[in-house]
């Protein structure tokens, strides 16, 4: 026996040995996100499994699992407070389906060309790069408005009032055209089908800057739809790639179900413009790191793809 | 007739001279949920019916884990990006080799031997079409073995097997937590000035056992069943967790 508090675990799947512990603190800080932001928080919990080791297959597949248990929680305490939009998160999932039918395809012919992982990398690298800047800027501002009193002005009338097909979503307030978040829907569908990740990240901005949804009705709302996606892409690896590792799921979820209760009830204590602007940095610093990753040279300019797969 | 050709071809075997006897620390590794690698002591000793001849013997003994194919990819600057450019396809590379030695591997085993018994761990590594792929096909091998080795899965352990009166040996093969499960073939060679003279194998057995092995299955034989076990328990843990710190918050 060592003096040092270890658990080696041996992932059934995977077929690797990694510490239990530093699965469980993974797998709640991770929660605490989800439970914050409304971000399923896979776009960092896929790179940090890479990094410990966890074929890139399996990881996104395990993600996937992982997401739908730690959304879930947070999903049933926002119902409980009744900030789910559930004919919004309805008209978004069945966009989110369809985005993901699609985005497989798409993975698959890029997959053929060959060039499929530096594609991942460049989409994480220009989506939270952009997504992360604009919304640094925003809440930034809106922060220096609420300090000067200023109110922060009503949402304009835009190109989401003019579509047709028109529909009433009394919890977010609105009257809008459902192609619009549709269109959401489906382009985070393709989003998290290539980059393998819930696509919180993506879809929470797009919903407060592009549909106008009130913050406190985004993040329900987003794990709504994330569910039910990630449940779908879960099922579409399990049974085509057996890549789903459930003993890795159940120690993320663990502490991702906790920190999710936890994340929860700091995201009610906190101003909606700080929330925005943390969540900002977070994009950011992964952002950054991606991007090194790309620019800096490697130690280790080769790589070893195993016959199972992977991207 | 018969009988007599049959002496004569047994008494002109000079291999058999000299034959092992073997034994092993254990002939299964059971992988289990606490799996953290393995040692394994083979040991054993050289069986004659003559005197111990003048010129010494020297043992060679590897383990190999199942081979499987593996693709080296290269990354090369592009516009200011790392990205993957050349990569050479692999048509069986050991998941696991091990090669342990009573001396420095090139002075007991000639080049012609080692290519013919497969024994070095470059030649380990089957490799027919790669030199097709790319122009520096080695450069690629060398970086899987590279590697390999930093994460202990390929090992170079020469002068480590204790060889004692030319007759016990010894050495212990750690195998790393991250087996791939099957048949780890070991194979045990006397040599003398380089060349092999008696060959022995057996199989160690690395096998998923209880929970590992019940989930491993269950993935590949019911894979719809497996995908909606593992959302089932994910929600149920989501859920259930969500109820008890509910009722936590409450009290």
């Amino acid at each position: 026996m060592r003096l040092t508090i270890d658990m080696q675990i041996y992932l059934p799947i995977a077929e690797v040995s990694v510490n239990a512990f530093l699965l469980l603190g993974l797998g709640g800080i991770v929660g605490i996100l989800s439970g914050m932001f409304g971000v399923g928080g896979g776009f960092l919990m896929t790179p940090l499994l890479f990094f410990i080791g966890i074929p890139p297959a399996v990881a996104v597949a395990t993600e996937a699992n992982q997401i739908v248990a730690s959304s879930f929680s947070g999903v049933l305490a926002h119902l409980r407070r009744k900030t789910v939009d559930l004919r919004m998160g309805t008209v978004l999932l069945i966009g989110g389906l369809i985005g993901a039918a699609l985005g497989v395809l798409l993975f698959n012919y890029l997959k053929s060309l060959g060039q499929v992982d530096l594609l991942v990398r460049l989409c994480y690298v220009v989506f939270l790069g952009v997504i992360g800047g604009l919304m640094f800027i925003e809440s930034l501002r809106a922060i220096r408005n609420t300090r000067r009193g200023v109110k922060p002005a009503r949402r304009k009338h835009g190109l989401v009032h003019k579509l047709p097909f028109k529909m009433r979503f009394r919890t977010s307030g609105l009257y809008i055209s459902v192609i619009p978040p549709l269109l959401v829907g489906v382009s985070v569908g393709v989003l998290a089908a290539i980059m393998g990740v819930g696509g919180g990240f993506v879809m929470v901005p797009a919903m407060i800057y592009l549909l106008g949804m009130p913050t406190k009705v985004v993040v329900g709302t987003s794990l709504f739809q994330i569910i039910f996606v990630t449940a779908f892409t879960t099922l579409l690896h399990a049974t085509t790639n057996y890549t789903v590792d459930v003993a890795l799921a159940v120690l993320l979820l663990v502490g991702g179900v906790v920190g999710a209760q936890i994340g929860t009830m700091l995201g009610t204590r906190m101003k909606a413009e700080q929330l925005r602007i943390l969540l900002a940095m977070m994009v950011l610093a992964v952002c950054a790191k991606l991007a090194l990753d790309l620019l800096l040279t490697p130690s280790e300019v080769y790589s070893i793809a195993s016959g199972a797969g992977g991207h | 007739m018969l009988r007599v050709a049959l002496l004569l071809w047994l008494a002109a075997l000079p291999l058999r001279a000299e034959e092992v006897v073997l034994g092993l620390s254990k002939d299964r590794v059971a992988i289990t949920a606490t799996f953290e690698g393995s040692d394994i002591l083979i040991f054993g000793a050289i069986k004659r019916e003559t005197a111990i001849p003048e010129v010494p013997l020297d043992v060679i003994i590897t383990v190999s884990g199942p081979s499987r194919p593996a693709t080296v990819r290269r990354k090369e600057r592009v516009l200011g990006i790392w990205v993957n450019t050349d990569s050479v396809d692999l048509d069986a590379a050991p998941t696991f080799y091990a090669v342990a030695t009573s001396g420095p591997l090139e002075e007991v085993l000639s080049d012609t031997e080692d290519l013919r018994h497969r024994v070095s761990i470059p030649r380990a590594i089957r490799s027919v079409g790669a030199a097709s792929m790319a122009a520096d096909a080695e450069n690629f091998t060398d970086a899987l073995i590279r590697i390999r080795k930093r994460q202990d899965a390929y090992q170079l352990l020469e002068n480590r097997v204790a060889f004692d009166e030319q007759t016990l040996f010894r050495t212990a093969i750690s195998m790393p937590a991250n087996l791939t499960e099957g048949d780890y073939l070991t194979r045990i060679f006397l040599t003398r000035e380089g060349r092999v003279v008696s060959q022995f194998e057996t199989v160690i057995d690395v096998r998923k056992v209880g929970v590992e092995r019940w989930l491993f299955t269950l993935s590949r034989e019911q894979p719809l069943l497996y995908g909606l076990m593992s959302l089932a328990i994910a929600i149920a843990a989501g859920w259930g967790a969500s109820a008890v710190f509910q009722v936590l918050r409450r009290s």
